[in-house]
């Protein structure tokens, strides 16, 4: 019951942070056109959660009557370790490029965290990168961020170009 | 029978070799995903989506439209072959597939799944073509009040027959209302909420990115927590002999499955029911009337074939509202209404006057799509069993690529890709703790509309707040939007008092 209101607790703080942004716009009854201001439907809608996550926070243990959820406390060592993981390779995007970030992810996760055969998972971390590369690149022309890797594109570039 | 005209326009769009080639792509890739535990209809298009760029719009939703109807059908086989639903739509799937496939029948229940699911498809589809237009006639003449009022009676019907929590119901569909108005204001165009001036938020929050976050991601990373071990495939084969004896049985169930088309059709339309109520509710009712209902449970054929027909009736059902009015029946719409108005095509009864091509060559499509499913599912019955026995953490891998990947593809800004880390570590822990993410998905979506119509009315009418109780049609939504949203309130209080008069009183939960 405590996780409960802890999510609720965060969606208030949530909804409060965005109400301390919507009143930058008018969120009252605008006279001279009609209607409600700019800042009206995201100041009002983020008062309707801060006051919903308020009760939800408040209402007696017994009314509430949906399943009470638990965390499997033994699958959580691995679910923390994969969502590291992927904020690791979306910061890697950018400075290491998408065809370094992606295979590290990928043997990590199939190898290390996965457990599989080497054959099975490099052949997926070699595959993986080139599918994407003739899909989104060659095809659709689509450039991923490549950071450093850049110039080693360049000849790929030539041939698809 | 100015219909039949039409659809047979639609035909000569979408029997063109290329968009055939296209819906038979699109109902093998959805019958895989729907296949697979944890993925289901909702994920393969939040994934998929990204990649249609690669084929001319309208092809694109037939596309997605096919992935749909594949995962409706793909869902049966692992709620038979593994005893886990392949999807939640399949859920009631598993109550006598499972059983017949430990009796050895998993090869009859896979076409019984197969072919229910084919009937409950055409005849959908068929009431589909009738209602389509009429229906779309009838929303010509809508106003913004009237859209306004149609939106909220939809926003209204979660909180009344979603069958959550109600207090979660409501800060879901809110915290989708506030997300979207992210970005520029529609009106005075000014900037709001973009926290801090980040330049990431001018363009707003896009559905694609929520979707692949909480739908993508977010249901990775669930289903890595409550998958711990590898389940058990059955093996099954199909002979001919085994297909006929099938059919021949099905033959006898015709009432069991015309019933469930009707009803998942109906229930499909309503944007908080949809497919896995209604065949739930399909379920009950052919055990109910069936002649043997008390084996129900324990591998009856008519068990797999009520729930199989309903869900794809259903999943035609909320195409319904969602092309002819623009209100998605089903967090699956909701995603194929973003993506048509990402490429221009804004559903609604509009797309029936300036885009008939395009409009009937769907529908028709839907025909060609059950075709095409129920001869692909049943002919590719052995390599579902050899699919399902890949090792999950594979699936998981290629699937986090595709969400980084496909996250970043349509705007190109590192920005999206963190937002759907976000937005899945949060739909993740949201879902969690009981909270419903279809409101959420389908409140983005349907937000500016919302914001929109509420804001033009006002201005149309000098701020007169009564312009939504004076048209008779508005007020009729609107009416109905308040009776939905009492309903759970006046529920609670009449258990409340029951309980206080010690009557035990319990109300399933429906998810």
């Amino acid at each position: 019951m405590l996780l409960d209101k802890v999510i609720a607790g965060a969606l208030v703080l949530l909804s409060a942070y965005m109400m301390s942004h919507a009143i930058l716009l008018p969120i009252g009854w605008n006279g001279e056109t009609g209607g409600p201001g700019g800042g009206a439907f995201p100041f009002w809608c983020s008062l309707i959660i801060l006051i919903c996550a308020v009760f939800v926070i408040f209402r007696p243990a017994r009314s509430y009557e949906a399943d009470q959820f638990t965390f499997d406390r033994e699958m959580m060592g691995p679910l923390i370790q994969v969502i590291i993981a992927i904020a690791i390779t979306i910061a890697l995007i950018p400075t290491a490029g998408a065809y370094v970030a992606i295979p590290l992810f990928l043997f990590w996760y199939l190898k290390i965290y996965g457990k599989h055969s080497w054959t099975l998972a490099l052949s997926i971390t070699v595959l993986t990168p080139i599918v994407v590369f003739f899909f989104f690149e060659a095809t659709l022309k689509i450039l991923l961020p490549k950071g450093v890797t850049e110039p080693f594109f360049f000849p790929l570039y030539a041939m698809f170009f | 029978m100015e219909v039949l005209s039409l659809l047979a326009d639609g035909f000569a769009t979408s029997l063109s070799p290329f968009n055939l080639f296209i819906v038979i792509i699109g109902v093998t890739a959805g019958l895989f995903i729907g296949a697979m535990p944890g993925l289901g209809s909702v994920n393969g298009v939040a994934i998929v989506l990204p990649l249609t760029f690669i084929v001319p719009p309208s092809s694109a939703i037939i596309l997605l439209a096919a992935i749909y109807y594949g995962a409706m059908y793909g869902g049966a086989v692992s709620s038979i072959l593994l005893g886990i639903p392949g999807a939640s739509t399949a859920v009631a799937t598993t109550f006598d597939g499972r059983p017949m496939a430990q009796k050895g029948q998993a090869g009859l229940a896979l076409i019984a799944a197969a072919v229910a699911s084919f009937v409950g498809g055409t005849i959908s589809v068929i009431l589909f073509t009738l209602f389509a237009a009429p229906l779309a006639d009838i929303a010509l003449s809508f106003g913004p009040a009237e859209e306004f009022a149609l939106v909220l009676l939809a926003f209204t019907t979660f909180v009344g027959l979603g069958g959550d929590d109600s207090l979660k119901t409501i800060i879901m569909i809110c915290l989708g209302l506030a997300l979207s108005t992210v970005g520029l204001d529609l009106i005075s165009g000014q900037p709001r909420l973009i926290f801090g001036d980040m330049p990431g938020f001018y363009s707003g929050i896009s559905f694609l990115v929520l979707a692949i976050g909480t739908y993508g991601l977010g249901e990775i990373l669930y289903t890595i927590e409550t998958s711990k071990t590898a389940p058990k495939v059955t093996n099954a084969r199909i002979t001919f002999a085994e297909l006929g004896a099938g059919l021949k049985r099905m033959n006898s169930l015709w009432k069991t499955m015309s019933l469930g088309s009707l009803l998942g059709f109906f229930v499909g339309m309503l944007p908080a029911a949809g497919a896995t109520p209604a065949a739930l509710m399909s379920y009950g009712i052919a055990k109910q009337t069936s002649k043997t209902s008390d084996t129900f449970g324990k591998g009856n054929i008519e068990g797999v074939a009520a729930p199989e027909t309903a869900n794809n009736a259903a999943s035609t059902g909320s195409l319904l509202p969602m092309l002819t009015l623009g209100i998605p029946g089903s967090p699956t719409t909701a995603l194929l209404l973003g993506g048509m108005v990402m490429w221009g095509l804004v559903p609604g009864p509009m797309l029936f006057i300036e885009q008939p091509d395009f409009v009937w060559g769907l529908i028709s499509s839907l025909y060609t799509a059950n075709f095409a499913a129920v001869a692909v599912n049943i002919a590719l019955i052995p390599v579902f069993v050899w699919a399902l026995r890949m090792p999950f953490t594979v699936l998981c891998a290629l699937v986090l690529v595709l969400c980084i990947v496909g996250g970043f593809a349509p705007s190109q800004k590192m920005h999206d890709v963190w937002l759907i880390f976000a937005f899945g570590v949060g739909g993740y822990l949201l879902r969690k703790a009981d909270y419903p993410l279809a409101p959420l998905v389908l409140a983005l979506v349907l937000g500016p509309l919302m914001e929109k119509s509420f804001r033009q009315t006002l201005i149309a009418e000098q701020g007169n707040i009564l312009a939504f109780v004076e048209r008779p049609l508005s007020a009729t939504f609107i009416g109905l939007a308040i009776l939905f949203f009492v309903m759970p309130f006046l529920v609670a209080f009449v258990t409340g008092a029951k309980e206080r008069l010690h009557v035990p009183s319990k109300r399933p939960k429906i998810n």
